[in-house]
Parts: C-alpha cells; structure tokens; sequence
C-alpha cells in the first residue's frame, strides 16, 4: 500500500513536469532583428509557455524594454503574471585589456556567445536563484 | 537612446560651464519594498520638514512617481538643491493574488496589480530624466537578482552616476558585505532609514555623487 503511495506521488511528480517546454534561442536567430521585434519574439515565446535560453545576452536597453513589454502584456493578457529572467556569463571586469577588445568585438558582431540568458513565464519558473556563476531555476 | 545621451552629456557640459548644479534631479530607484520611498521621506523630513509619500509592508506601495522638489542639503557647511524623484519598485512578475496575502481584497488586489505594473514603466521611461540615481536595496536580500543589474546597466548605458545604498541595517540579517561584493565598482553605503541609522555617511555620498553629475 506504502509502495502504492510512492509509485503514485513519482507518478504525479512526472505528470507535473509534462508541459514543461524549454526553446534554445541561437543569438543568430534574433541578431538582425530591431529592439522592439527582438524583445516581440522572445515575449511571443514566453506567452506559449516556453522556457526560452538565449544563447548570448540582451543589450541593457532591451532588458528594460523587455520589462517594460511584459507590464503592458500583465495587464493585458488573462493570467500572465510576467517572466523570470537571468543571465548567466562571463564577468568582463576580470579580463585583461586585450581579451575585452576582442570578446568587445565578437559581441558586436554575433552576441556575448559566452553568457546565457534565461526567460520565463513566472507562472512556471517560481524564481531563478542568481549567484555570480550559477543559475537554479525553481519550478511552480 | 544616443539623442539622450547627447542631451544629458551637454546638459553636463552646460552644468560645468556655469558652475550650477543645483535642483539636481535624484532618482530613487530599485526592487519592490527594498525602503526607496522610506528613505526618500528620511531626506525630505531631514530637509524640508515634509514627506513625500506613504510606506507600508504591502510591496508595491509606491505606484505613481513621486516628486520633492527643492530639497537642500547640506553638508561640511556646503549645501546643495536636488529634486527628489521617487519611483515604484522595479520587478519582472506582478501576481495581484501574492497582496491577497496581505489582507487586501480580490478587488483591491487587481487594481493594486494594475497600477503596479504602468508604475513598472513610469520607472523605466524616467531613467531617461534623472541627473544621478540611488539605487536601494534591501541588505537582507539577495544582491544578485537579475532587476537590480538590469537597473545598474541601464544607467552605465546611459552614463548617469549611481550609489548603492543597502537598507534596513537595523535588521540582524542585514549583510552590506554580501552587497558590496556583488557590485565591487560602485560605492555602496549602508542604512537604516527607518532608523535614521548612518545618514551622515550617506549624504558624504549624496555629495561625492553630486560631483560627478
């Protein structure tokens, strides 16, 4: 009966974790895209339940125009609460002159390929912890 | 975003020539309940006598930008005016059922909700009219939240001088340490606003800050 219990709970468990979806986003998917269309895919994505890794890093300003959209969204779409966002990546203070002109070049051109960023629904991601070097999605 | 940049850069230049740098514009920014808006009212009380607005424990109190205009501090017999600009909490995910928690009804919460969020864009488009920014966190949280380094990029892209202030120090989980370990380029200060707690080592910051606008 006990056994019974258990094989039920893991059942419920895995059932739980079913509808989780996660989309790789390749940063060349959205490089030549303006700030305003860029942000629209990410947030198109985030809106089908998806949790989305982009591999590379949003400008600051996209940043801030992805949380400004997603308000707007809140208030707008039925029981969409917002996203969770983080990115992971290398810490640029640490590197020496030459290393920052060429990964400052490189993340010009094609992205930071060195960071991740992950964006969530937050009615799946309850939180993302955030130390300096990694990330722990908390699921709802 | 570059126009902006242009237009802050020669306000700057203007500022020097003239050698006035007062009704600087001082925004207040930063996570919900992180204490911007207790602080902002230590200051105005501190100088003026008069609040700017209500604190409470709901998160989200503050919906609406706040203004205090003329506001002069002084400091080591040297005074300057600023114009204190109060804004909502900046977050990523508003729930109207997590102010159910605090007692507030289904309606109110919605509203609240409501409000919360255009109060989350007010905040954002204002980046764009301070002169410097105090950043306010709270010394019990987690620095490294992915909206506190959303804020502090914003305000690098846009050149605008920033101090860190690590709130509630009066708290036994404050850790200003942990703070000024996530943000090693910025000077942090450490206070305790609804104490009044070390408010003279934040207006030598307020005044270091003020130079460099």
């Amino acid at each position: 009966m006990i056994k019974k219990k258990v094989k039920m709970k893991k059942i419920q468990k895995v059932k739980k974790l079913k509808g989780l979806s996660l989309h790789i986003l390749p940063f060349s998917e959205v490089q030549d895209l303006g700030i305003a269309q860029r942000v629209k895919k990410i947030l198109s994505l985030v809106l089908g339940n998806k949790i989305v890794i982009l591999h590379g890093k949003l400008r600051a300003e996209e940043e801030a125009r992805l949380i400004e959209d997603t308000m707007a969204l809140v208030d707008h779409v039925k029981n969409f609460q917002g996203i969770e966002l983080a990115v992971i990546g290398s810490d640029s203070r640490q590197e020496n002159f030459v290393n920052k002109v060429r990964f400052g070049l490189a993340n010009r051109l094609i992205g930071d390929s060195r960071a991740l960023t992950v964006i969530g629904p937050a009615s799946i991601i309850k939180e993302i912890r955030r130390d300096p070097k990694k990330l722990e999605l908390m699921l709802s | 975003m570059v126009f902006k940049i242009l237009k802050r850069f020669s306000r700057r230049i203007l500022r020097n020539i003239f050698g006035s740098k007062d009704n600087i514009k001082l925004g207040f920014y930063g996570p919900p309940n992180a204490g911007k808006t207790m602080l902002a009212n230590r200051i105005c009380k501190d100088w003026t006598g008069e609040e700017i607005g209500a604190v409470s424990g709901i998160p989200h109190e503050t919906r609406h930008v706040q203004f205090k205009e003329k506001v002069e501090i002084k400091y080591k017999g040297k005074s300057l005016t600023f114009k204190i600009v109060d804004t909502p909490g900046i977050a990523t995910k508003i729930d109207y059922e997590n102010f159910l928690k605090f007692g507030l009804k289904k309606k109110e919460a919605k509203k609240r909700a409501k409000e919360a969020t255009q109060g989350i864009i007010d905040s954002i488009k204002w980046l764009d009219d301070v002169d410097a920014v105090i950043i306010v966190l709270d010394s019990c949280e987690n620095p490294y939240s992915q909206v506190n380094i959303t804020i502090i990029g914003n305000l690098v892209a846009r050149k605008i001088p920033v101090l860190i202030v690590a709130n509630k120090i009066d708290l036994k989980r404050a850790n200003v340490k942990k703070v000024s370990a996530a943000f090693p380029e910025y000077e942090v200060v450490g206070v305790s606003a609804k104490e009044g707690t070390n408010m003279e080592e934040f207006y030598e910051y307020v005044f270091k800050l003020a130079k460099k606008v």
